[in-house]
């Protein structure tokens, strides 16, 4: 609550909406670390996400290859979701702009407590859209009013009846 | 980048708006509009994986109703949302909450600084009830700030403070407090019981965890006993190492760190996770229900108590048969300049007065009464009063009892919403009956 940096609910919501495919970069094999919680959650929301960690890589995180950079990942993905410190962010994001185009990247997403604005500016002026210091399973479940299920401020206000997907 | 949008909206929603709808969508399975009450025990699972990723704490759901039920959630959203925090856990009691608060930060050994003006009950748990987990506190005037000062030590572990002090008049200096905790590394715990989120905006002053006894003004009609912690999301439980339950491996949970994986989420999940896991003092769902009914009209509620409060006050103030009046509504009180800066929509509707013919004067007082109810509450639509040393603050020795505000002399108003000339006709009366 206390990051300067603000995003509208409606721009999250179209970030989350236009994705499919997610690579994360720092991905955790070990269950209890905050990485794996994120990618299990995106994974049950329909979201596939791509290890990206040098130290596991032809290793598997939830049924996923780990793969050691992004250029080695086969196939497309709209989002980089950055679980590295902010110094490491730099990098991570320069390789993402170098193959922005050929793997159809438009998000550079940084973790909470990641923020790199020499990086973001980089990224924002190849064309990608960027989000920092924000976890995108907490934003999906506040904008999904799941959050609210633990007692967490959503800040939303609607008296809309949201859709849900009925089986 | 448009700064705290709602879905399709470009300003922040006023508190009225807030209290009425934050936390309360609609129910989206059926349409309904009103917050259904859940009154259910436990939540059917997906499949094994999913219940795996629920007790790991993987995904967001419901398990069972002692750690989470979604009617219980809806009001502790809105109560984050209204006093401006991160999130919410409710308890069974504002007593239960006290605990809840107390379980996340405090290891056996450890200590925290309370208010000498405090609800008596309050004084009693820490006095004597927390002893027995090994629990240090000491009770200091939090009015002279070196005196708190003072009595930091290495152990301690948090400052705790109400906003407005029950039984009434005095209003803490928010601001010099937290200031004190931030330079000790310490969260400020306020009691925003009395005040209300209406009246008073703790977090804004610095504050890091507000309690509440729902139980009262948030309740508003007496039905309900309960309580809450809302967390502000804004203190770093890592960087001090003095709060191994928020931010070293939990051994209940596999090692999970409990800051390093939720970040500012960390207190309100823990507090679900663990504190109501194990400590059991969860709110009921019609609770909750009773509760959330009572927050849509708070702003009225809290407006009209405060207005027949002074009144009634100014009354007393004048009355042959009444010593003094503590209220920090009134021009003659020493808290008026600090009411003025935390509190500026009003001074509550709970104060104490003290009356020339002391213990004595006091029963008569209270039994003579007709419209006033004579009972151990406070923040109801209905007036109620209570003399203090012979009831709440029994327990207490006449030191503390005098401390707290809370002497012989002593009389507890709670101003409720009646016709104001009814309100001030009868304690006419009472007061009458003490001569
Ligand atoms: C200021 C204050 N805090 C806490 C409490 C305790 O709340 P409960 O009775 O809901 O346990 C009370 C109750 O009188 C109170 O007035």
């Amino acid at each position: 609550m206390s990051s300067p940096l603000t995003y509208s609910n409606n721009e999250l919501l179209a970030i989350l909406r236009d994705t499919r495919t997610i690579a994360m970069v720092g991905a955790s094999p070990k269950w209890n670390r905050p990485s794996y919680f994120a990618m299990k959650y995106l994974q049950e929301k329909g979201y596939r996400v791509i290890p990206v960690n040098p130290g596991h890589a032809g290793k598997e995180i939830l049924g996923e290859t780990v793969y050691a950079s992004l250029a080695e990942i086969p196939g497309k993905f709209e989002m980089v979701d950055i679980f590295r410190n902010s110094e490491a962010a730099g990098p991570v994001t320069d390789e993402a702009i170098a193959v922005a185009k050929d793997k159809g990247i438009k998000v550079v997403w940084m973790q909470l407590g990641v923020i790199n604005e020499a990086a973001a500016e980089k990224a924002r002026a190849a064309g990608l859209t960027v989000v920092m210091d924000r976890c995108p399973k907490i934003e999906f479940g506040r904008l999904n009013a799941e959050l609210s299920w633990g007692g967490f401020n959503s800040r939303i206000i609607t008296s809309k009846r949201r859709r849900v997907r009925l089986s | 980048m448009s700064d705290k949008k709602s879905m399709g909206k470009s300003r922040e929603y006023g508190f009225e708006t807030r209290m009425i709808h934050a936390g309360t969508q609609p129910e989206p399975v059926t349409g309904a509009r009103q917050t259904p009450i859940f009154q259910n025990t436990s939540y059917v699972f997906h499949d094994a994986d999913h219940a795996a990723s629920l007790f790991n704490l993987q995904t967001f759901g419901f398990i069972y109703s002692r750690l989470t039920n979604p009617t219980v959630a809806a009001l502790e959203e809105r109560l984050a949302n209204l006093e401006g925090g991160r999130g919410g856990t409710c308890c069974a009691s504002g007593h239960a909450s006290q605990i809840l608060a107390f379980f996340a930060l405090m290891e056996p050994g450890d200590h925290f600084i309370a208010s000498t003006r405090l609800y008596g009950g309050s004084i009693t748990q820490f006095g004597k009830t927390f002893k027995k987990f090994d629990w240090q506190v000491d009770f200091v005037d939090v009015d002279d700030p070196e005196a708190v000062r003072r009595a930091l030590t290495p152990k301690t572990k948090a400052i705790f403070v109400e906003s407005l002090a029950n039984p009434g008049g005095v209003v803490s200096d928010l601001e010099a407090l937290a200031a004190i905790a931030r330079e000790a590394e310490i969260p400020l715990i306020v009691d925003n019981t009395m005040a209300t989120p209406y009246l008073c905006q703790p977090f804004d002053w610095g504050a890091d965890l507000i309690v509440h006894s729902t139980t009262k003004f948030l309740s508003g009609n007496g039905t309900s006993v309960g309580g809450a912690v809302i967390d502000s999301g804004n203190f770093d439980w890592t960087a001090s190492g003095k709060f191994p339950g928020l931010a070293a491996p939990e051994p209940a949970y596999h090692g999970l760190n409990f800051h390093e994986t939720f970040g500012d989420m960390a207190f309100t999940m823990q507090a679900h996770a663990v504190g109501l896991r194990d400590l059991g003092a969860t709110m009921a769902p019609m609770h909750a229900f009773q509760t959330l009914l009572g927050t849509e009209t708070l702003s009225l509620r809290m407006e009209r108590h405060c207005a027949n409060a002074k009144q009634v006050a100014e009354f007393l103030e004048g009355h042959p048969a009444v010593a003094w009046v503590s209220c920090a509504a009134l021009a003659s009180s020493p808290y008026r300049a600090l009411a003025e800066k935390y509190l500026p929509r009003g001074a509550g509707s709970v104060f104490t007065l003290g009356l020339k013919g002391g213990y004595e004067a006091g029963v008569k007082m209270v039994e003579g009464c007709e419209l006033f109810s004579h009972l151990a509450n406070i923040g109801d639509v209905r007036s109620l009063i209570l003399h203090p040393a012979s009831t709440t603050h029994r327990q207490l020795s006449e030191e503390q009892q005098a401390a707290a505000g809370a002497g012989p002399e002593v009389v507890r108003l709670s101003i409720g919403l009646e016709t104001v000339e009814d309100i001030i006709a009868d304690l006419e009366l009472a007061l009458a009956a003490t001569a």
